[in-house]
C-alpha cells in the first residue's frame, strides 16, 4: 500500500479550511500548523497566472527526516506514511533542518510534530480532516498501489507535478496542474 | 474520472451518518497494522455531538459540534444532509470553535458610569443591567413613543430583539445588510423579474455551463454551496467569465478575465445587451413570451456598442463580443451572478436591473443551469397575542426612498440627529450583532447620532468597537452555547435546521432569547414570552411541521419535498412573473412614473485625482468582516489586511514591499493605523484593494487591535441610491503617507 494525496490546483481557492480543520482535529496549538497555503503569481498585469496550493508533509518514499533522526522517532508507518513517535523524540530538530518542504515544527511540549495523514482517522475508515472538509473538494486521498483508486486514476489522466522533485525525496503529495 | 457531489452523497448515504462518509471508499485499511499506537487518538473519543447551524456568517450551514465532558468544544463538522453545506463547512465554520474559546469575550453586563470623574464601564449584575435597560425603554416610550426606539441588527440574535421591540410597540428595525450591502440587487431584480434574489441566491451553479461574475469574488467570499458548486463546474469544464479590476482567485480559474476599469460596469452590461440583441443571440421565445418593453430596450442599447464600451471600460470590443457569444452559447444554462455586496456607486439598483435584464435576454431566470425557483417551509410563530400597531415604522422612517423594502440604517442614523428635516425622531438604539463603526460609512455622522441618543444598548459576544459607545453592554453567549431560532431556509428543497447548545455558556454570558425574555417581563410583556425555556418554542414549532425537538436533536437537518411546483419554468410559456405586469419588465413604467430612468443608463462616476487611487475592498475566505478578526483560530490564518498595489504604482509612489504606510483619503481623513503594502501584479494601476474588517481600535480585542486598517474609516463619501437608500461606498480615493503622521503628537 502506498498512501498518497492528490490536490487539484485548478479547484483550490486557498481558503485555508484545511489548515483550521487540521488544527481542531489534531489539537495543533494556535500559532503552529501542520498544513498551510502558498500562493504563486506568474506574469504581469493583465497576463497572469495564479497557483494556490495546500501544502504539508509529503510523506516521502525517501525521507531525509527519517534518515537523519538519531533516535528512530521518525519512522515509516503503514502505507509509507512518515510518522514521529512522540516519546522517542528528543526534539533535536535534525529532521526540521533536513526537510526540503519545511513541513515540521517543534511543538511547545518539546517533540517534533507534523502531518500524519490523519492516521487515526484513516484507521477508522475516514478521510484525513483536510480532505474531508475542503469546500472545493480539490483534495483526494488513497492508495497508489491500487490502480483503481481515485488517486491512481487522477494521476493517470491528469497532468501533475510534485514539489522539489530535484531533492530526490520521492514526495507522495501530488498537485494536478 | 472525478466523482461528482451527487455520487459523493450517494456514497455517504451508505455510511453511518456524519462521520462515516468514506467508509466505503477506505475500508481497505481495516484490519491493517497501519496505526502507530503511540500517536493513536480515537477520533470520536467520548465526544458528544450536538446539532447546530453556523453563525460565523449569514449562510447558516448546518453542522455538528463535537464537545468533551469538560465543556471543551473540540471541533465543528458540517451536516451531510444539509443542502447549504453538503457536509463541508468553510474555514470560518470550522474555526467557529474560536468564537467560543476567545478569551477576549464579553464576560459580564457592563454599565457606563462615572468613576473618579471619568466615564468608564463597571461590571453589573444582569438584574441591574436589565432593570436599567427596561427603565430607559419605558422613559423613551413615555416621552416620544415606543417607535423612537430602533433596533439595528444582524444575524439570528437580532430576531429575538425584534420580537421584543414589536411586542413593546416599535417596528423601527434596520439592518446594514440592506442599505450597506445587498439591498440594491434585491430591488433591481424585483423591479425587473418580480422577486428578490434572496439568500442563499438561487443560482443553479451545479448545472450551469457558463458562470459570469461581475464584482463577485466567489472563493474569496466563501458562500459555501456556491463555492462547492463552482468547483464542480470547473470539473465539468463550465466557462467562467470574471469581471474584476483585480485578478481575484476566481479570475485565475476563469476562461475570460475582464480587468475592467473600476466604476464602469454599467457600460459593459449595456454593451453585452447590445451584442445579444443586435447579433440576434438572445432567447427570442423566452423574451417574446415573458418580456415587456423589449423594443424600447432594443432602441435604448442601439448605440451602446462594444466600441463605445471599450473607451469607457478598457475592455477590448472583441472580448466583449466573444464573452457575450459565450454566454449565448451556454444559454439558458448561464448565470450572470447578481453579486452580494453591491452598494458601490449610488446607481446600484439600476446596475442590478441591468444584470437582471441580461439574464432575461439569455432566458436564464427559472431555467436549469440558470436560476431555480427557491422554496422554503413556513414555520408558524409560537402562539402569542398580536403585536400592538405602532404609529409609524421603519417604512415611514425610510419613506424618502420609494423602494426601501427594509429599514435603511443610514436613515435611522439621520433621524437620530436632531434637525429640522427629522420626521421620525429616534431616541434609543438596541444594537445586536452589528459592529457599526466598522460596518457603516461616514463615521462622523454615526458618532453624532450616537451622541444624540437618550440611550444605547449593545448586545454582542465580543468587545467590538460599538460596545465602547453603549450605555449598557449585554454579553451574549456564542451560538455554540444556546438554542437558536429554527432555520427554515430557501433552496431547491425546503429544509429545517436546529441549533442546540453543546456546552454551558462561559462566564456570565446569556442567550439572546433569554435576554429578550427578561426585558419583556420587566416591561410587562409576559404574554409575548410565554415559555420558560426556548426549547419549548422550538418543540412547538417542530411539531407544527411534522417533526419534533427530539427528532431534530438526532438529525440536525430535515429536508422536505417541494410543494410549489417545478424548480424551473420548463416549457410553461404561460408562467406569470411576480412583477406588477406579470412580465419581465425590460422597460419599467413604474420607474418612469416616478421620474427615474425606465431602463438602465451609464453615468460616469468620479475619478481619482493624480496621486489618488480608488479604494476597493472585499473579503478573505477565512474572515467574516470584523466579526472574526479576533477569533484565535482565524486570526492565526490572517491577522491583518494589506493594501494591494500595482508595481507601477509602487514605483511612482516610492513604496517597498511589506512596508507599512498610512492612507489619506480625498477628504483628508488619515487612517488610524498603518497598513502593510502588498506589491502585486494582481491589481490595476488606478485602484488599490484591501480586505474589509480590520483596523480595530478597541484594545480589548487583543489579537486584532491595531492590525491593518479599516476600509470603512476611509469611506467618508457615499453616493446614495435614490431608489432604496443604499450607500454607495466605492467612490473614495486614497493616497499614501510614508512618514508616520502621528509622530509629532
Amino acid at each position: 500500500m502506498r498512501l498518497a494525496m492528490v490536490i487539484d490546483t485548478k479547484k483550490c481557492v486557498g481558503c485555508s479550511d484545511c489548515v483550521v480543520a487540521c488544527q481542531t482535529e489534531n489539537d495543533v496549538p494556535i500559532g503552529y500548523c501542520r498544513d498551510w497555503i502558498t500562493e504563486t503569481v506568474n506574469g504581469s498585469y493583465p497576463s497572469l497566472e495564479l497557483e494556490l496550493r495546500s501544502e504539508r508533509c509529503n510523506h516521502c518514499d525517501n525521507s531525509p527526516c527519517v534518515r537523519c533522526c538519531p533516535t528512530g522517532a521518525s519512522h515509516y508507518g503503514t502505507g509509507g506514511t512518515v510518522l514521529v513517535t512522540k516519546n522517542e523524540c528528543i526534539g533535536c530538530g535534525a529532521c526540521i533542518e533536513s526537510c526540503p518542504y519545511d513541513a515540521r515544527y517543534q511543538h511547545p511540549k518539546g517533540y517534533i510534530d507534523k502531518c500524519t495523514f490523519c492516521n487515526h482517522r484513516v484507521k477508522e475508515g475516514l478521510l484525513p480532516a483536510c480532505v474531508s472538509v475542503c469546500p472545493t473538494k480539490c483534495m483526494y486521498f488513497g492508495d497508489l498501489d491500487n490502480s483503481h483508486s481515485e488517486v491512481s486514476q487522477l494521476l493517470r489522466n491528469r497532468k501533475y507535478k510534485t514539489l522539489a522533485p530535484e531533492a530526490g525525496t520521492k514526495p507522495q503529495v501530488y498537485y494536478l496542474i | 474520472m472525478v466523482s461528482s457531489r451527487r455520487k459523493f452523497i450517494k456514497i455517504s448515504a451508505l455510511g453511518l451518518g456524519g462521520a462515516a462518509v468514506s467508509a466505503a471508499a477506505f475500508n481497505f485499511l481495516s484490519g491493517s497494522t497501519y496505526l502507530d499506537e503511540l500517536v493513536y487518538a480515537k477520533v470520536t473519543e467520548n465526544y458528544k455531538k450536538t446539532a447546530t447551524y453556523c453563525e460565523v456568517c449569514f449562510w447558516k450551514c448546518a453542522g455538528w459540534i463535537y464537545s468533551d465532558e469538560n465543556n471543551n468544544v473540540k471541533k465543528i463538522i458540517g451536516n451531510e444532509d444539509d443542502f447549504q453545506c453538503y457536509g463541508r463547512l468553510c474555514p470560518r465554520g470550522t474555526g467557529g470553535v474560536g468564537m467560543y474559546t476567545d478569551p477576549d469575550r464579553l464576560k459580564t453586563p457592563l454599565i457606563r458610569d462615572i468613576v473618579n470623574g471619568e466615564e468608564t464601564f463597571r461590571e453589573a449584575s444582569w438584574e441591574e443591567a436589565l432593570t436599567l435597560v427596561a427603565s430607559k425603554m419605558k422613559a423613551v416610550k413615555d416621552t416620544h413613543g415606543a417607535e423612537s426606539i430602533a433596533l439595528i441588527k444582524h444575524g439570528e440574535p437580532g430576531g429575538h430583539f425584534e420580537h421584543l421591540l414589536k411586542s413593546f410597540g416599535s417596528d423601527t428595525v434596520a439592518e446594514p445588510a440592506f442599505a450597506q450591502c445587498r439591498g440594491p440587487r434585491e430591488i433591481g431584480f424585483k423591479l425587473t423579474l418580480g422577486s428578490w434574489v434572496g439568500s442563499p441566491e438561487p443560482t443553479d451553479i451545479q448545472d450551469t455551463k457558463c458562470l459570469v461574475l461581475i464584482g463577485s469574488h466567489l472563493g474569496e467570499n466563501m458562500h459555501n454551496t456556491q463555492v462547492q458548486e463552482m468547483s464542480d463546474a470547473i470539473d465539468r469544464g463550465a466557462t467562467i467569465i470574471t469581471v474584476d479590476p483585480r485578478f481575484s482567485t476566481v479570475a485565475s480559474k476563469s476562461k475570460f478575465w475582464l480587468p475592467i476599469k473600476p466604476a464602469t460596469d454599467m457600460a459593459l452590461l449595456l454593451s453585452w445587451m447590445h451584442v445579444l440583441i443586435y447579433e440576434n443571440l438572445y432567447d427570442k421565445e423566452y423574451v417574446e413570451a415573458f418580456g415587456l418593453g423589449f423594443d424600447q430596450l432594443k432602441d435604448h442599447v442601439r448605440t451602446f456598442t462594444p466600441d463605445w464600451a471599450y473607451g469607457i471600460t478598457t475592455i477590448k470590443p472583441e472580448i466583449i463580443r466573444k464573452t457575450a457569444r459565450e454566454m449565448a452559447d451556454a444559454a439558458p444554462a448561464v448565470i450572470v451572478h447578481p453579486g452580494r455586496h453591491v452598494s458601490w456607486y449610488g446607481d446600484d439598483s439600476q446596475r442590478a436591473r441591468a444584470v437582471a435584464i441580461l439574464n432575461a435576454l439569455l432566458g436564464s431566470w427559472g431555467r436549469q443551469g440558470g436560476f431555480y425557483f427557491k422554496e422554503a417551509l413556513k414555520v408558524p410563530d409560537f402562539p402569542q397575542p398580536a403585536y400592538p400597531k405602532p404609529k409609524w415604522t421603519w417604512r415611514e422612517l425610510s419613506a424618502k426612498y420609494p423602494y426601501a423594502e427594509m429599514g435603511v440604517t443610514n436613515e435611522v442614523i439621520r433621524q437620530s440627529i436632531p434637525a429640522e428635516d427629522v420626521t421620525h425622531p429616534v431616541k434609543g438604539w438596541i444594537v445586536a450583532g452589528c459592529n457599526l463603526p466598522v460596518a457603516i460609512p461616514q463615521k462622523e455622522l454615526l458618532l453624532k447620532a450616537i451622541d444624540s441618543l437618550d440611550f444605547m444598548v449593545v448586545v454582542d459576544t465580543m468587545p467590538m468597537e460599538v460596545t465602547g459607545y453603549a450605555d449598557v453592554v449585554l454579553p451574549e453567549c456564542t451560538y455554540l452555547e444556546r438554542w437558536g431560532s429554527i432555520r427554515s431556509s430557501t433552496g431547491r428543497e425546503p429544509s429545517l435546521a436546529l441549533r442546540a447548545p453543546a456546552v454551558e455558556p462561559l462566564y456570565d454570558s446569556k442567550p439572546a432569547w433569554w435576554i429578550a425574555k427578561q426585558l419583556g417581563e420587566k416591561l410587562g410583556l409576559h404574554d409575548y414570552f410565554n415559555y420558560t425555556d426556548y426549547s419549548e418554542v422550538l418543540d412547538w414549532q417542530c411539531k407544527q411541521v411534522g417533526t419534533s425537538l427530539e427528532e431534530m436533536l438526532k438529525i440536525g437537518v430535515k429536508n422536505y419535498p417541494r410543494k410549489t411546483g417545478p424548480l424551473y419554468i420548463n416549457s410553461n410559456l404561460d408562467y406569470k412573473f411576480p412583477t406588477k405586469s406579470g412580465k419581465i419588465e425590460f422597460y419599467s413604467e413604474e420607474l418612469a412614473s416616478i421620474g427615474q430612468p425606465p431602463m438602465p443608463v451609464y453615468t460616469p462616476h468620479p475619478e481619482p485625482e493624480k496621486g489618488f487611487y480608488r479604494l476597493n475592498y472585499g473579503r478573505a475566505p477565512m474572515h467574516t468582516f470584523s466579526r472574526t478578526a479576533n477569533n484565535p483560530n482565524l486570526n492565526d490564518l490572517m491577522s491583518e489586511n494589506c493594501v494591494w498595489v500595482n508595481p507601477k504604482v509602487a514605483k511612482i509612489e516610492g513604496l517597498n514591499a511589506d512596508q507599512y504606510v498610512w492612507l489619506k483619503n480625498q477628504d483628508g481623513v488619515i487612517s488610524t493605523f498603518p497598513i502593510k503594502v502588498r506589491i502585486t501584479e494582481r491589481i490595476r494601476f488606478d485602484a488599490v484593494y484591501m480586505v474589509h474588517g480590520f483596523g480595530h481600535d478597541n484594545k480589548k480585542l487583543s489579537n486584532a487591535h491595531g492590525k491593518g486598517i479599516s476600509d470603512t474609516e476611509m469611506v467618508t463619501k457615499v453616493s446614495i441610491d435614490p431608489l432604496m437608500g443604499g450607500t454607495g461606498m466605492r467612490g473614495n480615493f486614497i493616497s499614501f503617507i510614508i512618514e508616520n503622521p502621528n509622530k509629532n503628537i
